[in-house]
């Protein structure tokens, strides 16, 4: 059985040749044209003029759009039909797109943009927290709340209040391969895209309802992207948009691809947020209230922001159970890049949120942090859950809605029972009942020898008057559900050929985190065949239908599930016809063999039987997730259907004259369930964690006073390079079933690595707090600047 | 221009090509070779990486900054040529697959590409030989991990006959001098035609004027390609100098430079990544005038001569007097500069380059800190700084405080107090004005500590 072995990424070998082909390397025919578009330099105002002569002159130039040029509504907003393709009337950050130049080379169509001249009447831009909360420019009507307890009362009457405030930055996703889209005219009117999207039924939805054709007209094929993490949930949308209405135009084949600066200028990023809080405590560290409020940067237009800061909310608990909370949510309008999807949807930001509480718990007390974490934890337990009555679904009417994207939710009222009173639950009324991480921490405490390194530590920074080192343990719960629960399905198309071999299709798609092959083998194991038996094929829009994004961690537990149950569905089929022909009952499927009775074929001649006996080979699959639901509004409910658990121990190094450091060592102890590859498994903990610590160092999101972001390009915007990994990196899996009905007991791993980074940045808080007697207070992301700040406040 | 190299082991001559297409676009919009990727088009994540070899060797190098007469008479292998003819795997890329080391991919042929040349020249310091490949997915951990593994594995037969025939079979033809773009031999032909097209564009590694292409779409006008000026290039040592041609790439004075002042060999490591030093130059570094250069505040701080020329006409002259201020240099139409030779001394250099990312990333703060010292006191100080000001600059009145003075920290808490009167730095993406000068004052201490042996690079912390 192919389930639980550590095989290569599928395209292993067309990476290191080479030869994998992303959306920019697919051969176009020869009159293909290339798109660019003319962005603003103002942050905010009314576009009173565009002067494109020199554009339209410009060599290479076939045509030049702009709003008025666009004969359908060319939205691109995920959500809130907000995002007009280009811009018409008002401009609403630097870097928005104006007009579209469609030119007979890349090169061409970029030089001919920048020659674009736009008459904007500026207005003040609303760029920070202040400025939008002073104008009051907000999505939604007012801040969400969510509550248990009483946070109020319970803040009144505790021993010790401490308050605080913690700015945290964004982040860029840095795909390596920037956003592109390919349109190419097909019969009829109809379109065949490419792009490199995590979500190709939006970019179908999209693209068919801007050159006005039903979806059908529109086909979306992903091979594979070059990274998203989110990026291109929603940000794929105008590229694609602009392909088809182009190439509706010109009848020409049209691909788009951003230049690295513009792709970094235009797109959305991971939300900053200013996190305020308060919370009373017992002198062990014990919290019992706690009121926070997330101020978060949602940026021009809602794209998922509702989503991600429900999702912060959802995750200001971590792994802390807490009796009387109170989260408040403001989800601020700005004049900057609409923020977006990034690994851990607001998720990480909320966890960051209480971590950092944490750290100033411990610090205050003078109590070994990791002593304060663990007399806050949930209580491990494993209890059967029940499942909670799930009512009927709720049509969306908005016809221009894209019920795919995770921003389409509409308010709904609350539906849910009331938790059991035995359990602890979430501030969100979810009761925990799987929880492992007393145990995790256990057992990572001891492989990482945390205790004795604490007190080695202690003992160098008394002997080291410049460096200073510092160690986190810092633990992460994330829940794993869409938390717009009814795209919590997924579709899968297989087919058996007379041959024997395997052509498999689901909904996910392939950014490198290896869904593919997971799923891949979920289908060998199903069929009991060797791995080489299936052909994994793109993500296509013609093959399955009305997808979700491959987003929220969900792509193996989803499509896992839906490939298992049309395997299954093939395989009982083969296994009917056989037990009629050989009248037995007695039948498996293993190492590419069937065993029938006491006879045993191969698994293609029993393709070839079936065949023959006229018996369908192909299937299609759908799964759903059970026992979810949810009310967003009253923060109610059980929006996940389970939570992925894990640990990670970092120790750093700092200069107290400069505030550069490094990160010495990383201890992970991660809860992949039972792993459907833990090699592939493995590489997303690496990487989460890797790119967890980068947000929380040296990226450095940068805008100036006038709103444009100043750090557009990897030489001003700095994602972790090779020597900035731990020198020591100790990963393990926790290698444990998941209790919750999962495909093959194996559980997401695609975000929660992510928030195992928090441990870097809080052990530079702690190497800060060797420095000084004061509470260093650092800040995200803690550049060396940062770093240094922080020293200065814990001397004082 | 016409250019002629080898690609992958096959001919090709190119008759009339701009001279500004970059090797990246020709590979995979005239060649379909689209192995080689486009990750940032400016020389910062690696993806683009080629490996160039010639009489001097195999070299990884940008191919999104790298214009195509730059490798006129070169070899030129990308991803797909470094599997063998029967489809064998390099031995690299088989420690890629082997060790889950790719995940979605983009990156990994230009990882591949440069671990494949460094494994052909037997580098094994993974971590300074791939700081030039950024990847987003894995951590770098598994990447590593098939770096080690390959290190011991027979380089590919194939690799090895392209090493011993570097060059092109056809020698590229020499350019008429009156041509608009040239691709001078000697140093002689580019002084004659530069006199005459003062406002010509000078090429030497294009790290910064390929941006000026591929990012602002810069007309460069004429231009003279100088990588093929063999005299321009390399290290003269005499008894009392170490004199670097403006060629020199910053690779080689990295190596030539480390047996003198290992702290700014130290540096130049820190310098862009292996593909940036491999095209860029010194004489690069230092005529473009950059405030934020790395090699002038160390130049400065070991008291180097700029050597100048137009057309047969020689003038030197102290580095740091070439920079006047910002976007202004001390150079005359149609001058060049034609080497900078540095005083040989006791090392008694320090230098220190402040950065958000410790490896290819461009300094906020670079300080190059000398002292010399005699019973105890400071007898001769350079502090010359980059970051601080529009210009590499000196720190006078914190030398001021210094000389003459114990080598203490009292003596160095003078002279930090005294820098205050020295710069006025700007804010920006890098850092503030604030952390700026108080950094740059922070390095007096630093150097001090670590003269006298205190720990204070964490980089040298071991857990």
């Amino acid at each position: 059985m192919s389930i639980a072995k550590p095989l290569p990424h599928d395209a292993a070998r067309l990476h290191v040749t080479g030869q994998a082909r992303y959306t920019d390397d697919i051969p176009t025919p020869a009159d293909a044209l290339h798109l660019a578009f003319g962005t603003s330099k103002i942050a905010a105002g009314t576009l009173t003029a565009l002067h494109l002569e020199a554009v339209t002159n410009a060599p290479g130039v076939v045509a030049v759009l702009t709003a008025q040029d666009l004969t359908h509504d060319c939205d691109v907003s995920p959500s809130n039909q907000d995002e007009p393709l280009l811009a018409a009337g008002s401009v609403h950050h630097v870097g928005q797109p104006l007009f579209l130049v469609i030119a007979t080379s890349h090169l061409d169509a970029r030089r001919a943009a920048a020659l674009g001249r736009a008459d904007i009447a500026a207005t003040k831009p609303i760029l920070s927290v202040q400025d939008a909360l002073d104008a009051n420019s907000r999505f939604e009507d007012g801040p969400r709340i969510y509550q248990k307890g009483d946070a109020k009362g319970a803040l009144a009457s505790a021993s010790q209040i401490l308050t605080g405030r913690l700015m945290m930055g964004g982040q860029e996703h840095f795909y390596l391969e920037g956003q592109a889209a390919l349109a190419l005219p097909q019969e009829g009117g109809d379109m065949l895209v490419h792009s490199s999207t995590q979500h190709p039924t939006e970019i179908q939805h999209k693209v068919a309802h801007a050159i006005g054709k039903p979806m059908h007209a529109v086909r979306v094929e992903t091979r594979r992207m070059g990274g998203g993490f989110g990026g291109k949930e929603s940000q794929g949308n105008a590229l694609a948009v602009a392909c088809a209405v182009a190439a509706q135009k010109t009848q020409k084949p049209c691909k788009m691809r951003y230049d690295r600066d513009d792709d970094m200028i235009i797109t959305g990023k991971r939300h900053d947020f200013q996190i305020d809080y308060s919370v009373g405590i017992e002198p062990d560290g014990r919290i019992t209230a706690m009121d926070v409020t997330h101020y978060t940067r949602c940026g021009w237009a809602q794209d998922l922001s509702l989503p991600v800061a429900d999702r912060a909310m959802l995750h200001a608990d971590n792994a802390y159970h807490l009796n009387n909370v109170r989260i408040v949510s403001h989800r601020l309008k700005t004049n900057t890049q609409s923020a977006t999807a990034f690994r851990g949807f607001g998720g990480p930001q909320g966890v960051l949120g209480i971590e950092k509480i944490m750290d100033h718990i411990a610090q205050h007390l003078e109590l070994d942090p990791l002593a304060v974490r663990r007399i806050n934890y949930y209580a491990d337990r494993v209890v059967p859950s029940e499942p909670v009555a799930v009512p009927p679904p709720q049509p969306i009417h908005n016809k221009a809605a894209d019920m795919t994207s995770r921003g389409s939710e509409k308010p709904r009222p609350s539906s849910v029972p009331a938790a059991s009173e035995t359990a602890q639950t979430t501030p969100y009324h979810q009761p925990v009942t799987d929880c492992i991480i007393n145990a995790l921490t256990d057992e990572l405490a001891i492989s990482a020898d945390y205790s004795n390194r604490r007190a080695a530590i202690a003992e160098w920074n008394a002997k080291n008057t410049v460096l200073k080192r510092g160690i986190a343990f810092t633990p992460v719960k994330f829940g794993i559900s869409f938390t717009l629960t009814h795209l919590n399905q997924a579709g899968a198309l297989v087919h058996v050929y007379q041959d024997g071999s395997i052509h498999l299709n689901h909904g996910g798609t392939e950014m490198g985190q290896g869904l593919f092959q997971k799923v891949a083998q979920v289908a060998a194991s199903r069929f009991g065949v060797p791995i080489e038996m299936i052909k994994i094929t793109a993500t296509d829009t013609a093959k399955v239908p009305n997808t979700s994004a491959t987003a929220a961690s969900s792509g193996s537990d989803l499509n896992g599930m839906a490939v298992q149950n049309a395997c299954d569905e093939i395989r009982l089929r083969i296994e009917a016809h056989l037990a009629e022909r050989y009248q037995t009952r007695d039948i498996t499927f293993a190492d590419g063999m069937v065993k029938i009775g006491s006879e045993t074929i191969t698994f293609a001649d029993a393709a070839a039987l079936a065949y023959q006996s006229r018996v369908s080979l192909s299937a299609t699959g759908f799964y759903k997730t059970p026992d979810i639901e949810w009310d967003r509004i009253a923060g109610k409910g059980r929006p996940f259907f389970y939570f992925a658990y894990g640990a990670a121990c970092t120790e750093v190094v700092i200069d107290t004259l400069t505030g550069e450091n490094r990160i010495l060592r990383t201890d992970i102890l991660h809860d992949a369930g039972a792993s459907l590859n833990p090699a592939l498994d493995i590489g997303q903990i690496e990487g989460g964690y890797v790119q967890g610590a980068g947000w929380l160092t040296t990226e450095e999101l940068v805008w100036d006073d006038k709103g444009a972001l100043k750090t557009h390009a990897p030489s001003t915007y700095k994602i972790p390079a090779c020597s900035d990994r731990p020198d020591i990196f100790n990963v393990a899996l926790w290698d444990q079933p998941n209790p919750a009905q999962t495909v093959y007991r194996s559980k997401a791993v695609g975000e929660p690595p992510l928030m195992l980074g928090i441990s870097a940045f809080l052990a530079l808080s702690d190497a800060i707090s060797a420095t000084g007697p004061g509470y260093g207070d650092l800040q995200a992301p803690a550049t060396a600047e940062a770093v240094l700040a922080a020293i200065g406040r814990a001397q004082k | 221009m016409d250019v002629t190299f080898l690609l992958n082991g096959t001919h090709v001559s190119l008759s009339d090509i701009s001279p500004t297409t970059t090797l990246l676009d020709w590979l995979r919009e005239e060649r379909h070779l689209c192995g080689t990727k486009e990750g940032c088009n400016e020389g910062d994540c690696g993806a683009c990486t080629v490996m160039i070899t010639d009489t001097e060797g195999s070299r990884a190098l940008n191919g999104c900054i790298l214009f195509l007469p730059q490798v006129n008479g070169k070899q030129v292998t990308t991803v797909e040529g470094l599997a063998a003819a029967d489809g064998a795997l390099h031995p690299v890329q088989t420690a890629m697959i082997d060790h889950h080391a790719s995940q979605c991919g983009f990156c990994t042929p230009g990882f591949v590409v440069s671990m494949a040349t460094a494994h052909l020249n037997g580098a094994t310091d993974h971590d300074t030989q791939l700081a030039g490949n950024l990847c987003r997915c894995t951590g770098y951990a598994p990447i590593i991990r098939a770096a080690v593994a390959a290190e011991g594995q027979p380089v590919p037969q194939h690799l090895i006959s392209l090493a011993k025939n570097p060059t092109a079979p056809q020698q590229p033809q020499p350019q008429p001098d009156d041509s608009r773009h040239i691709q001078p031999r000697t140093s002689d032909s580019l002084a004659r035609w530069y006199v005459d097209n003062p406002d010509a564009t000078l090429v030497a590694g294009a790290t910064d004027v390929g941006l000026w292409v591929t990012k602002q779409f810069r007309d460069l006008g004429p231009i003279a390609f100088l990588n093929n000026c063999a005299d321009l290039r390399g290290l003269q040592e005499t008894v009392s100098d170490l004199k670097f041609g403006a060629m020199t790439t910053m690779s080689d004075v990295e190596t030539a430079i480390a047996p003198h002042f290992p702290s700014f060999a130290a540096m130049i490591r820190r310098y862009g990544s292996v593909q940036v030093r491999n095209a860029a130059t010194i004489g690069g570094n230092i005529a473009n005038g950059s405030p934020i250069g790395d090699g002038p505040p160390a130049l400065i701080a070991l008291g180097a001569t700029l050597h100048l020329r137009r057309g047969d006409r020689r003038r030197t002259l102290p580095i740091e007097d070439f920079f006047i201020e910002y976007g202004k240099q001390d150079r005359q139409a149609g001058e060049f500069v034609e080497a900078v030779s540095i005083p040989k001394q006791p090392d008694t250099l320090r230098c220190y380059k402040l950065s958000k990312r410790f490896d290819q990333d461009i300094s906020a703060v670079c300080g190059c800190l000398s002292m010399d010292l005699s019973g105890g006191k400071v007898t001769a100080v350079r502090l010359a700084y980059g970051g601080m000001a529009g210009i590499p600059k000196r720190a006078a009145h914190a030398e001021a405080a210094i000389i003459g003075q114990p080598f203490t920290e009292e003596t160095m808490r003078h002279a930090m107090a005294a820098m205050a009167d020295d710069f006025q730095p700007l804010s920006d993406m890098r850092a503030s004005a604030a952390y700026r000068l108080q950094t740059a004052q922070n390095l007096l201490l630093r150097y001090l500590y670590d003269i006298n042996g205190t720990a204070t690079n964490v980089q040298e912390v071991r857990p």
